[in-house]
């Protein structure tokens, strides 16, 4: 291992000043762009977590007004929804190595890709300023009266903010979906592609298809304020069921762009640390598919006491119940890959691991919410929020960070300290736990979600979790620092560390600026792990193999 | 000729591909923007009809299907464009794509006369708007100017495409002009034509549901 060396010239080192980054065209760049601005964005969300943590420690409001509680839950929920999960793997991830897995040069359009990123920060720096300046108390979900007629806070300005960096995703969205039909290196037919392809080609669609009703919500709200109109507002005609019909008419297929792209990755991780091929390919690349294309047919689980009809009521829970088939099927066939492999446990694959694991739970109680009696008794409570949170944070943000680790020795040519790495992925899976699992126990109980003050009765459950989400807090911290620290000090990964299979490990680390010093050609199916077969492995000499059929 | 293929692509036809594709992708984001208004549109006059129909009747039906037909026209003109440049025709290429502008400008400006005449006759929503006379008595002018507020929403929504659209026709008309295009190479004219059919369909659809069934 001593005689690996980083290669000479490669897209960290190619230009050094400000704006050979801040106007770079370089999908790897833009990622790496991306990856700073959503760490920052993502402290900024967990700062908000922290305080209402530490109000929800006593039954009664001690630390802040409800009012400002209302502030830092909405700060917390909008912050992290748009612009650290929907963005975090697509963006950092999806754009460093899409392109890359199917051996292009860039993604279909570099300077659109770019602009992209303007977007979004400008958006979410918008949406920060005018959060932290003014607030928004109406939660997330921008909810009518609160969003319109009764809002006394920066709600418009927010929503600006938020339709600004919408239009950065669906950008994203439409350059990943050409890029995956125009760019394969030749010899990479569709089946042939990883399945983090996969994931991310059935994520853009949504991200194309439900991005601009999103939009068109928040200009709606807007008309029905500029102008006093009923758009909403039952006093002037409008109907408040209209916003949420349209509102999950986007965010639930946005829940699912809250989880397919982490599917992806631990599509990617499960196999390598396994050493085996990954079971039932082409049932988790169409399950991807069928979640993008069920995803849009199943917002009015959000309405069951909302006053809409029996009869939508029923048919939204069954299709509910529907799409946590295609879910179940890569659960499985992620345990059945891992079974008899040979496993060894490197920090992604922990993370991997645990996202199975609390994704699981994520969906299986998601279930329980998708059964209309059972709703009823633990709709709008901490039952909820746990739910959704072993989804996104056990998920997704799980995902996230097995990817990071998995691919970072690609993006900077150096490995991370492993024992750092298992420490701090068994410290937040812990963590998680207990931030979460009371709350599961606290909604069954009766506690509604976004109050600060509680009965004395929840006050234990209440203390555990904001324990665990201290825990959790730390554990993400030491990622921060021991991956800064390896950019300058960790081991020389060399091109393949994992011995992985994918395009992306068949260039060195960190990849020249046009990703590959001649374009691949493909000749395998991915994951071919024993033996190991690279997909770019050159087909067999046809004596050889001749002579391998004849003799006996 | 390769001087218009950018280092990423192999190509000129998988540039040509990804550059086409793009543009359907982004016309689907399109459908679905305009998707939430026509949903509500719906919503609204099946709750509300009278009042609806009545606000249709207060639209300039004559003006209304001028610009029907200035917009079905334009799409012609721009189409023939595309089929210029792919003849090596550069004269006939300029020539229609100038009339497409001017199309479009005739367009907006019917559109511009629409908008005063019902913010003289104060059907603008919001503080000062009234409904003055009616045709049927029974209905509630707060439900009218949800028409006046959805029509003004997705014509205005529609006009902002328009004029955008008019700024990329110039834009490729100049280079047009310039000789930029040629039967070997003319995707950004076959794209600009891809948007502007786009918006010629939505106006299609808006017609008749705000200005015909009353
Ligand atoms: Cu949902």
């Amino acid at each position: 291992m001593n005689n690996v060396q980083l290669p000479k010239r490669h897209y960290l080192n190619a230009d050094y000043n400000v704006w050979s980054w801040l106007l770079s065209t370089d999908h790897k760049r833009i990622g790496i762009l991306y990856m700073i601005s959503l760490t920052l964005f993502f402290f900024v969300g967990g700062a908000a977590a922290v305080l209402f943590r530490l109000e929800l420690m006593t039954p009664g409001g001690d630390l802040v007004l409800s009012e400002t509680y209302n502030k830092l839950f909405t700060l917390h929920g909008v912050i992290m929804v748009w612009f650290f999960l929907i963005p975090s793997v697509p963006t950092v991830l999806g754009n460093f190595f899409l392109p890359m897995m199917i051996g292009a040069r860039d993604l279909a359009f570099p300077r659109l890709n770019l602009a992209s990123w303007y977007l979004f920060v400008g958006g979410g720096l918008f949406t920060v300023w005018a959060m932290l300046t003014g607030g928004v108390d109406t939660g997330w979900t921008f909810y009518t009266p609160y969003s319109s007629t009764y809002a006394n806070t920066r709600v418009m300005l927010t929503a600006i903010g938020v339709f600004v960096s919408g239009f950065s995703t669906i950008l994203t969205g439409m350059n990943f979906i050409v890029t995956i039909h125009t760019m394969r290196a030749p010899g990479m037919t569709w089946f042939r592609l990883p399945l983090f392809v996969w994931a991310h080609y059935a994520n853009s669609l949504i991200m194309v298809l439900a991005t601009p009703v999103l939009a068109v919500t928040l200009l709606l709200i807007g008309m029905e304020r500029v102008l006093g109109v009923g758009v909403f507002d039952p006093n002037l005609g409008g109907d408040p069921l209209l916003f949420q019909h349209l509102f999950w008419f986007y965010s639930h297929p946005a829940v699912y762009l809250m989880i397919l792209p982490g599917m992806g990755v631990v599509s990617e991780v499960i196999t390598c640390f396994a050493r085996k091929g990954i079971f039932g390919y082409t049932f988790i690349a169409f399950s991807s598919l069928a979640i993008a294309v069920l995803g849009f047919l199943v917002w009015g689980h959000h309405m069951f006491v909302s006053g809409q009809s029996v009869l939508a009521s029923l048919t939204f829970s069954f299709l509910s119940m529907l799409i946590a088939v295609p879910s179940a099927v890569k659960v499985f066939n992620w345990t059945a890959t891992l079974h008899k492999g040979s496993i060894s446990l490197d920090t992604p694959m922990l993370y991997a691991l645990g996202f199975i694991g609390l994704f699981t739970m994520g969906g299986l109680t998601g279930l329980f919410l998708a059964t209309l009696a059972v709703d009823q008794h633990v709709h709008d409570t901490y039952f909820v929020v746990a739910h959704f949170h072993y989804i996104m944070v056990g998920g997704m943000v799980m995902g996230y960070l097995a990817g990071i680790h998995f691919w970072w020795p690609k993006m900077t040519g150096r490995l991370y300290p492993e024992w750092w790495g298992r420490f701090s992925a068994v410290l937040i899976f812990f963590g998680f736990n207990l931030t979460f699992f009371p709350q599961y126990l606290l909604g069954y109980l009766g506690m509604p979600r976004r109050y600060h003050v509680y009965p004395d009765e929840f006050q234990v459950l209440n203390v555990m979790s904001t324990a665990g989400a201290s825990i959790l807090g730390v554990g993400y911290l030491i990622p921060l620092v021991y991956l800064i620290w390896s950019l300058r000090y960790g081991k020389i990964a060399g091109p393949n560390p994992w011995q992985a299979t994918g395009l992306e490990w068949q260039t060195p680390s960190p990849p020249p600026t046009f990703n590959f010093d001649e374009t691949p050609s493909v000749t395998e199916r991915p994951y071919q792990y024993s033996p190991w077969t690279p997909q770019t492995a050159p087909p067999p000499e046809p004596e050889l193999a001749a002579a391998e059929t004849t003799s006996p | 000729m390769s001087s218009h293929v950018a280092h990423h692509f192999d190509d000129a036809s998988q540039q040509f591909d990804a550059a086409r594709l793009g543009m359907w992708i982004f016309l689907a984001t399109e459908v679905l923007f305009f998707g939430g208004l026509f949903t509500g549109y719906a919503y609204y006059r099946t709750l509300y009809t009278p009042a609806f129909i009545e606000g249709s009747r207060h639209l300039d039906l004559v003006l209304g299907t001028i610009n029907t037909a200035v917009l079905l026209l334009s799409s012609f003109t721009i189409v023939l464009a595309i089929r210029g440049a792919q003849t090596d025709n550069r004269r006939a290429t300029i020539a229609l794509l100038a009339a497409t502008i001017v199309l479009g400008t005739v367009f907006l400006a019917i559109k511009g006369y629409e908008y005063s005449v019902k913010f003289e006759e104060h059907h603008v929503p919001g503080a000062s708007f009234s409904l003055g006379e009616t045709h049927d008595e029974a209905v509630e002018p707060r439900h009218v100017e949800m028409f006046f507020a959805l029509y003004f929403g997705m014509t205005g929504l529609h006009a902002v495409h328009m004029i955008i659209g008019v700024g990329v026709v110039a834009v490729v008309c100049v280079l047009a002009w310039r000789g930029h295009y040629t039967s070997q190479y003319y995707t950004p004219l076959e794209i600009t034509g891809l948007y502007w059919h786009f918006v010629d369909v939505v106006w299609v659809f808006l017609f008749p549901l705000l200005y015909l069934i009353r």
